[in-house]
């Protein structure tokens, strides 16, 4: 597999009316063709904002201030606005939550698609829309000829979200970036657009980058499973493992929390206490400890590092290795 | 659907979430509710959306009835003709023994002290520019539910009960995080001691970890306030971890109800098969080639398809789904469908 995306030592902060914050820190992870990588945790831990620094649309606030995104052999992070825009589209493109708000409105959606072609690859009018077709029946819309001249508003959630798939993949991508594709979306047609990106996937032997607070979808879609808290990822780890053996406390915490079909016996969620810290506030030590059921004196203090559990597995967690067991009978009182 | 009925059918296995032994509180008969889409230069009504199409619901004290369905299948709309927050085109709404369907605003007033809502976004439900103690001491004193120097003892031992601190009541919405907003408006559903609380996607708009933990709280409250939850979601998860029946729903019609676990174990319309398939488990050994999926959106429900409304989207359509419209089966686990499935 070759390797196509390295994140190395990413920290973003964003200049605001506070002073700066530090968004993301210490962000490391690799991405080879054609494998799923998903970056998992809840608002405001810094997953989107990771997944925008690749295309470099961190606006006028924000900055790369240490690390570097190297992507097939270019370092993003060194690259002008020139060399981004011929990237954004071609190499590397993005679908966004919610369709309706990244389509514009007053544009027929079969420019809209054109447009990209014509604007990375030479082509023609004539011979975009032809592409612009050709795509659209490939994401499975139905009769994409008269399809192409409706705005947006006239098309459902889920078929807006098909066509922004159909934009992102029109010009074969070596990696697309897909930052909650179906959080806007019904779970039936979620399950649509999921199938449909695995097909595509196999199709054209993109990357992906999945962004995205839905274990569920995870599990569905991802090789590879970075999980972030308050900025950092704390816990990285192939997919299978990730499930069936979780390391650090958040990542067991989340997953115990989430309401299982199969799960029989009617007794309560397990329930992490407290909330996500803002980052004016992030706590000293480890960033979990003030909502962690382990936290020992030493957690408040220092800041683990992110170390290796086993082959491919890290953690960042001064407990790590020794968490195992800890929430199959551990209750938290949720104060009520 | 009655209560001999549902004895009738089902003599064995007895549990405490069984509807029987608790009195009705909620009867919904053939309740229609539609939308006028209006049209032209005098805004003429062209046609109806028909949010709610002829569904009836029974709902006992005590319990969680889920509704499930996708977005546009009028669940949200029968919560809020419940209320009386719409008014139904017809069919009857009897709740504890009253019925109110045709109530006026003045008759209605003493009856929203039983009946309650809990919205998705509570922060769009508060006032932004009032503080956490006027916006929950307002229902105590419109309502005549307490003396003016009891107010504030009330609201904080309410405060309390949400697992809010005191000092909450002197802060503006603004300040709280989405979980505890969640509990600001779950306080103020409470506030009044209602019987009955429709929570319309009470959980949606949170985080995984916030979930769980007002999921946990409305269970706590349900047994120590002795509450009943009509608890609507997309959100198959959240629905099966509170719920003692649910119910599906499909294009403004209900289209089947069953226990909780019965239907999880054994869905009898194709659709609720088809919705509960498409859940991603959290479980990525569980991950399959092929899934079953449902096709297509969901049709309009300005013009619903004829027959079965789900014959569009449905694996196993036959020649009358086309054209008869199924009728809602009686009994305990009840089902819209010509060919429902088997174990």
């Amino acid at each position: 597999m070759e390797l196509l995306l390295e994140v190395d030592h990413l920290q973003i902060a964003f200049q605001t009316d506070q002073g700066e914050l530090i968004s993301v820190d210490e962000v490391s992870f690799e991405l080879g063709s054609g494998e799923t990588i998903a970056i998992v945790g809840e608002s405001g831990c810094g997953k989107s904002v990771t997944s925008l620094s690749i295309m470099g649309l961190l606006g006028t606030s924000g900055s790369v201030i240490q690390g570097e995104i190297r992507f097939n052999g270019s370092i993003l992070t060194d690259c002008t606005e020139n060399q981004l825009r011929r990237l954004r589209g071609s190499e590397i493109s993005m679908i966004f939550q919610e369709p309706m708000t990244s389509l514009n409105p007053v544009i027929p959606i079969g420019e809209q698609i054109a447009e990209t072609v014509r604007l990375h690859q030479n082509k023609s009018r004539k011979e975009a829309k032809a592409i612009a077709v050709d795509m659209l029946r490939k994401v499975g819309i139905p009769r994409p000829e008269a399809i192409i001249k409706e705005y947006p508003h006239a098309l459902s959630g889920g078929m807006r979200q098909r066509v922004m798939i159909a934009m992102a993949l029109i010009c074969k991508p070596k990696l697309l970036i897909a930052d909650e594709p179906t959080t806007a979306l019904d779970v039936t047609i979620q399950a649509q657009i999921l199938e449909l990106m695995k097909q595509l996937q196999q199709e054209s032997g993109a990357a992906i980058l999945l962004v995205t607070h839905d274990l569920g979808v995870v599990a569905e879609m991802a090789d590879q499973v970075i999980v972030m808290y308050a900025g950092q990822v704390v816990e990285t780890a192939d997919v299978f493992t990730l499930f069936r053996a979780p390391q650090h406390p958040y990542t067991q915490g989340l997953m115990k929390s989430i309401p299982r079909l199969d799960q029989h016996k009617k007794e309560q969620l397990f329930a992490i206490p407290g909330a996500v810290p803002s980052l004016k506030e992030i706590p000293s030590g480890c960033r979990f400890h003030p909502r962690c059921p382990l936290a020992v004196g030493r957690c408040e203090e220092e800041q683990p590092e992110l170390i290796s559990a086993a082959d491919g597995h890290r953690v960042r967690c001064w407990m790590a290795g020794n968490t195992e067991q800890i929430f199959v009978n551990h209750t938290v009182e949720v104060t009520v | 659907m009655t209560r001999p009925e549902l004895i009738d059918n089902k003599p064995i296995q007895a549990k405490e979430s069984d509807p029987p032994n608790k009195p009705l509180l909620l009867q919904i008969e053939r309740l229609q509710t539609y939308y006028p889409v209006r049209n032209g230069v005098f805004s003429n009504t062209v046609s109806h959306i028909k949010a709610v199409d002829d569904v009836s619901l029974s709902m006992y004290e005590g319990e969680t009835i889920g509704l499930v369905g996708e977005s546009g299948c009028g669940k949200s709309t029968i919560g809020r003709s419940i209320l009386r927050l719409e008014n139904p085109r017809s069919g009857r709404i009897i709740f504890d023994n009253e019925d109110i369907t045709h109530y006026t605003q003045r008759q209605l007033k003493p009856v929203r002290t039983r009946m309650q809502m809990i919205f998705q976004d509570p922060y769009a439900s508060l006032n932004p520019k009032i503080r956490i103690f006027d916006a929950l001491a307002e229902p105590l004193i419109v309502h005549k539910l307490a003396e003016r120097r009891e107010v504030q003892r009330k609201v904080d031992s309410l405060l309390q009960l949400v697992g809010l601190p005191r000092s909450a009541s002197n802060r503006y919405p603004h300040e709280f995080s989405g979980g505890q907003r969640q509990r600001i408006g779950i306080a103020r559903a409470i506030l009044c001691r209602p019987k009955l609380i429709v929570c319309d996607e009470p959980v949606s708009a949170l985080d995984v970890s916030i979930q769980a933990q007002i999921l946990n709280l409305l269970q706590d409250l349900q047994d120590e306030l002795k509450l009943t939850y009509l608890f609507i979601s997309h959100g198959i998860g959240a629905v099966k971890q509170i719920s003692s029946r649910i119910a599906v729903m499909y294009l403004g019609k209900i289209v089947e109800v069953a226990e909780a676990e019965e239907l999880f174990r054994n869905p009898r319309h194709p659709y609720t098969q088809l919705l509960l398939s498409t859940y991603p488990a959290p479980d990525p050994t569980l991950r399959t080639n092929k899934k079953m999926i449902i096709r297509g959106d969901v049709p309009s429900p300005a013009h619903p398809p004829s027959g079965c409304r789900f014959h569009t989207r449905c694996p196993y359509v036959q020649e009358r789904c086309l054209k008869e419209e199924p009728v809602i089966s009686e009994g305990h686990h009840t089902v819209a469908c010509h060919y429902p499935l088997t174990l």
